[in-house]
């Protein structure tokens, strides 16, 4: 009875601001969604129908995928970027969370002037830093290598910053009771802290894991080698030597954007648990 | 199980001190608990004894052995805390086996290890559980629970029912007293809750602003308090406090006006002639006066201002000259607001304490 009569409660709660907000987050999401659509609608489409803007092709064909996946280049960009993203992902994972739990939790001389400096890095744009990082990756071999690509990512400042906010929250009780038990600090860190903050875990997997699947910039530069090239710049390149063939760049854009979806998805559940997890007391 | 030795303990923050020098023997076994107001020390006084705090001065010896610079996991003792701090993202089952984190129990010994904790603290049904599925009241439990496992030389309680509610708080006194009964374990209990301090120790340990004013029993402490604010914190309502003068073998209220009348009251400890003191009275020692009854020593006279009615006792606040007091009438007394009523009590009932100093006064 009361399942039946709950969406009529809803209804009956719809205000003028309720509606405005409606409509204002659906614009946004049809602002959002009408390029992905696109993307996906193009791949669909044979080289002839591509400006042909209708979003349900006439004749939709799979070939453009049955030729991007049969290109070995595309198979290895994309293994390249899942690699590093992953890698780099694991990577900021771990570290920033353990530097953020050191600056939370423990009391040390010079505690905020560490924290300072490493969020001043913030307020630095890539662009300048780009020269010193070729020029540390060229003295130290890492042009053309994975390493190369990945070590400015591997330990952001950002992820510190995020990981501290919410490890602050994480009540020190939790922390001493972990001690008294005998665990050692890196235990309570890995044991305890860090599955108190899984909502920040996963958001931070979410925007590093993007970020280092969609980075353009750096490894454009610190690559020359093609079989290193990460997939949009081997997708940028693509576009240059197939003089622009849309269809073929949307497919491989749509197969891109395949594991961000599942990244997210896998996250996302945490996400939300975690901040049921959050709600409880004690 | 073990005997916890506390001499001259000093906690220094930068060049704020926080607990000043005490002394505190724990006997092996007993139930002790750590009482005072915000701020008095008792909390940090715990945590040096768990290792969550170092110490800034003096000696702490646990079964004997000097500890003051061992990890809380070398003290072998176990730690409930106020906020529970049971892990949300961990079972009731795996809450309760985190004690046995560096055990080396077999898998099937910690398991019948944790088992057993659970049935003792009737948290079989819920082992399974994670803590947003329980009560408060079993969260408690498995916190509890958690300690208890490791079977550890001493227990620590941090305030641990403050977050109940009142019905929940009195249910899980009743528990842990009997668990104290049943394991014989030594435990040191901090709260600011003199009811929960009455009702579980062994011995009370009263403190302010860092130092122990006194140690006892909890009828000790009660009855024969060592100064004013003992005298206060101690025992609901609290006791009242009634300024006087010392006239030679008697005494005379300090205000005006003839509400209190202590003209009989003999026996007292040597005072000097114009010495002022403050003379303490429980609210239970105090006897509603009909009228047809003996004269009794000590006469208070005052206005009603409220009754409470508590079931099986009613407690009335009456408005003097000098100030106001509580005494305790019969469940069945009724009084209207503004109404005089007279309330008796014997020379025993009389504590004294100097004005000066705030300290008892010989045995009264």
């Amino acid at each position: 009875m009361s399942t039946q009569t709950q969406p009529l409660q809803a209804y009956g709660n719809l205000r003028p601001g309720r509606i405005v907000a409606w409509t204002i987050l659906f614009l946004g999401g049809v602002v959002m969604i009408t390029p992905l659509l696109f993307m996906f609608s193009t791949s669909l489409k044979s080289a002839g129908q591509v400006y042909d803007l209708r979003l349900i092709p006439d004749q939709p064909t799979l070939a453009n995928y049955v030729k991007v996946l049969s290109d070995g280049r595309f198979v290895r960009w994309f293994a390249n970027s899942t690699i590093i993203a992953t890698v780099v992902t694991l990577s900021c994972l771990f570290f920033d969370s353990l530097v953020a739990y050191t600056l939370a939790k423990f009391a040390f001389p010079g505690r905020r002037l560490v924290f300072l400096a490493i969020l001043s890095t913030l307020m630095i744009p890539t662009e300048m830093l780009v020269i010193p990082w070729y020029l540390m990756a060229s003295k130290l071999g890492w042009i053309d290598s994975y390493l190369g690509i990945m070590f400015p990512g591997l330990v952001t400042a950002f992820g510190v910053f995020l990981m501290r906010q919410f490890f602050e929250t994480v009540p020190n009780d939790f922390l001493e009771a972990a001690r008294v038990d005998g665990l050692n600090e890196f235990a309570i860190w890995w044991k305890v802290a860090l599955p108190l903050v899984t909502p920040a875990l996963s958001a931070l997997a979410i925007f590093t894991f993007l970020g280092n699947w969609t980075a353009f910039f750096w490894p454009l530069i610190v690559t020359t080698d093609p079989s290193l090239y990460t997939l949009p710049v081997g997708l940028s390149s693509f576009a240059v030597e197939q003089s622009i063939q849309w269809e073929l760049i949307m497919t491989g854009a749509a197969l891109a954007t395949l594991p961000t979806l599942a990244i997210f998805l896998f996250f996302q559940r945490y996400i939300v648990r975690g901040v049921m997890l959050a709600g409880v007391k004690g | 199980m073990a005997r916890i030795e506390l001499q001259q303990i000093v906690k220094r923050y930068g060049t704020v001190t926080t607990v000043r020098g005490i002394d505190l023997t724990i006997e092996d076994g007993e139930f002790v608990v750590l009482v005072g107001p915000s701020g008095c020390g008792k909390s940090t006084t715990l945590r040096m004894i768990a290792g969550l705090e170092p110490i800034s001065g003096g000696t702490l010896r646990i079964g004997g052995e000097v500890v003051n610079n061992h990890e809380p996991k070398h003290r072998n003792i176990a730690m409930v805390f106020q906020n529970y701090a049971i892990y949300p993202h961990l079972t009731v089952a795996q809450n309760i086996g985190f004690g046995l984190y560096t055990s080396k129990l077999s898998k099937a010994q910690k398991q019948a290890r944790i088992r057993e904790t659970a049935r003792t603290l009737s948290l079989e049904p819920y082992l399974d559980r994670r803590p947003a599925a329980l009560s408060g009241g079993q969260r408690q439990r498995v916190a509890i629970g958690r300690a208890m496992v490791r079977d550890p030389v001493a227990f620590l309680f941090d305030e641990p029912l403050s977050n109940l509610d009142a019905q929940l708080r009195g249910q899980m006194r009743l528990e842990i007293k009997q668990l104290h009964q049943r394991l014989g374990s030594t435990i040191v209990f901090v709260t600011h809750d003199q009811v929960e301090a009455m009702s579980l120790a062994d011995r009370i340990v009263v403190m302010r602003d860092g130092s122990i004013l006194q140690v006892g029993s909890p009828m000790e402490l009660y009855n024969r308090p060592a100064d004013i604010f003992t005298a206060r914190f101690i025992g609901t309502p609290e006791m009242n406090m009634i300024d006087a003068v010392a006239t030679g073998g008697g005494l005379t209220p300090e205000a005006n006006g003839a509400a209190v009348d202590l003209s009989r009251v003999t026996g007292l400890p040597p005072l000097a002639p114009g010495q002022t003191v403050i003379l303490g009275i429980r609210p239970h020692e105090l006897q509603l006066l009909s009228g047809g009854e003996a004269p009794f020593p000590i006469r208070i006279e005052g206005k009603v201002r409220v009754c409470e009615p508590h079931g099986p006792e009613t407690f009335v606040l009456l408005d003097l000259p000098q100030g106001s007091v509580v005494a305790r009438a019969p469940a069945t007394a009724s009084f209207r607001p503004g109404e005089t009523v007279a309330f008796g009590a014997q020379t025993a009932a009389l504590r004294l304490f100097d004005k000066q100093t705030g300290m008892r006064i010989g045995s009264a």
